[in-house]
């Protein structure tokens, strides 16, 4: 194949993924510019590579370079706090019994509050709701993209709900 | 179905993941149970706040130009693509300049071929190294310790890149990364000198020693390529010429008293 012919399937097959690849680099860096530099590198590298990809789910295939050329980015550039375990202990006394008025704060939650408490959730657990939510993923996929078991999916989905759920909580009930 | 296992099928349910029996349990449990349907509404509630924000970015403009045209200069298209303008000769002078043409290509076809190759990986070279201090990808494996690198390299790559830290003569080795060059994975070690990086691509080739020769500068990059012990490497870098040529000399230096 010509460098010309490669570089049209490439840009065929791979950039209409670029939407997704990007919003997952900006939920991992939490930054704009961080975010292109990293899914253009992360591009780049795929385009190395794209000789070698067998076929299959294109997205999960680029997401999955990406994926890594951000945690390596972020392992390079950034600071020890998104790799902090979460402390169920602290973090969970902080609400006291949620029942029902639950619904009501998630009704109230505005996008901003939302999008705060997703960039607070640990790396791991914002990659799985982000790749569920917004990508629509199935299990299968984002255990593919994120080189994890099913049944690791299914418990960093459920303790990211019951985070974001937690932490909105707490962020709502301190405004009202 | 159990109120437990139930909730703790909610996620499941809610992403379509369930089998056709569980999905029936699930829906007949919370037809009954308030406290199982109260937490399933939650769940949906928190999803319905995720979607109802749209919180997906998508991709900006600038930074799909800007994937465009750096794919284009890595296929090499921006080189090759020139457009030209077509000269309007008479046909006889167009007869001569084939023959001119022929004549130099039946020569000197064995020197171009060698020069294009070493160009072309010299532009590979040069991208490579622009790209990894760019994008903050210099780096795979972080590491001053040479018995740290080589092995990461060792468990990577096909081949045994030999690696040495020559921070004793000022130029401390830092990390290495697998890099793609020439249509093979290659090993990118990366070396300092004061605040200036300095990358070295190595990879097998079985054709002999060759003297250090300086291949080319571009855009104040510099660029040497030699072959020493079944390897082929190439160094690039933004120091000064005559200190690239002392950190390849030093590496030739090092690698050949490892090999005898």
């Amino acid at each position: 194949m010509s460098d010309t012919a490669r570089r049209e399937r490439f840009e065929q097959t791979v950039l209409p993924h670029l939407d997704a690849a990007y919003n997952l680099a900006r939920w991992l860096t939490r930054n704009d510019q961080d975010a292109q530099d990293v899914t253009q590198e992360a591009c780049l590298r795929a385009f190395r590579f794209f000789d070698g990809y067998q076929g299959g789910n294109m997205r999960s295939w680029l997401l999955t370079i990406l994926r890594n050329t951000c945690y390596t980015w972020l392992h390079q550039n950034r600071r020890a706090d998104s790799i902090e375990e979460f402390n169920e202990e602290i973090h969970s006394s902080q609400i006291s019994g949620s029942a029902d008025p639950e619904i009501q704060v998630l009704a109230s939650a505005d996008k901003e509050t939302l999008n705060r408490a997703l960039e607070d959730l640990p790396d791991m657990f914002r990659e799985a709701l982000v790749l569920r939510e917004m990508e629509g993923m199935s299990y299968q996929e984002i255990a593919d993209v994120t080189s994890v078991s099913l049944g690791t999916v299914m418990s960093r989905l459920a303790r990211a709900r019951t985070r974001l759920r937690q932490s909105l909580s707490v962020e709502l009930s301190r405004g009202y | 179905m159990s109120c437990e296992l139930t909730q703790r099928f909610i996620p499941g349910y809610m992403d379509g993941e369930l089998d056709l029996v569980r999905t029936i349990e699930m829906e007949m449990h919370v037809k009954r149970c308030a406290a199982c349907a109260q937490k399933l509404e939650n769940q949906r509630e928190l999803r319905a706040a995720l979607w109802r924000s749209s919180l997906a970015y998508a991709a900006p403009a600038v930074l799909r130009d800007r994937i465009q045209s750096s794919l284009r200069v890595s296929s090499g298209v921006g080189i090759q693509e020139r457009p030209f303008k077509s000269p309007s000769l008479p046909i006889w002078q167009w007869a001569g300049a084939v023959a001119v043409l022929a004549l130099f290509s039946l020569t000197g076809w064995q020197l171009t071929a060698r020069h294009s190759r070493d160009q072309r990986i010299a532009g590979e070279v040069f991208s490579s190294h622009v790209r990894s201090l760019e994008a903050n990808h210099l780096m795979d494996v972080v590491s001053t310790d040479q018995h740290t690198v080589k092995p990461w390299f060792d468990a990577k790559l096909d081949f045994s890149p030999p690696v040495e830290d020559l921070a004793n003569n000022g130029f401390p080795l830092v990390g290495g990364r697998l890099d793609y060059l020439e249509g093979r994975e290659v090993a990118a070690l990366v070396y300092q000198r004061r605040e200036h990086m300095i990358n070295v691509f190595v990879w097998p080739n079985p054709t002999g020693s060759k003297a250090a020769q300086a291949i080319e500068s571009r855009q104040g990059y510099n660029i040497m390529r030699w072959s020493h012990g079944g390897f082929q490497c190439w160094a690039v870098s933004d120091v000064a010429p005559s200190d690239l040529a002392e950190f390849v000399r030093l590496l030739e230096t090092y690698n050949s008293s490892e090999s005898n």
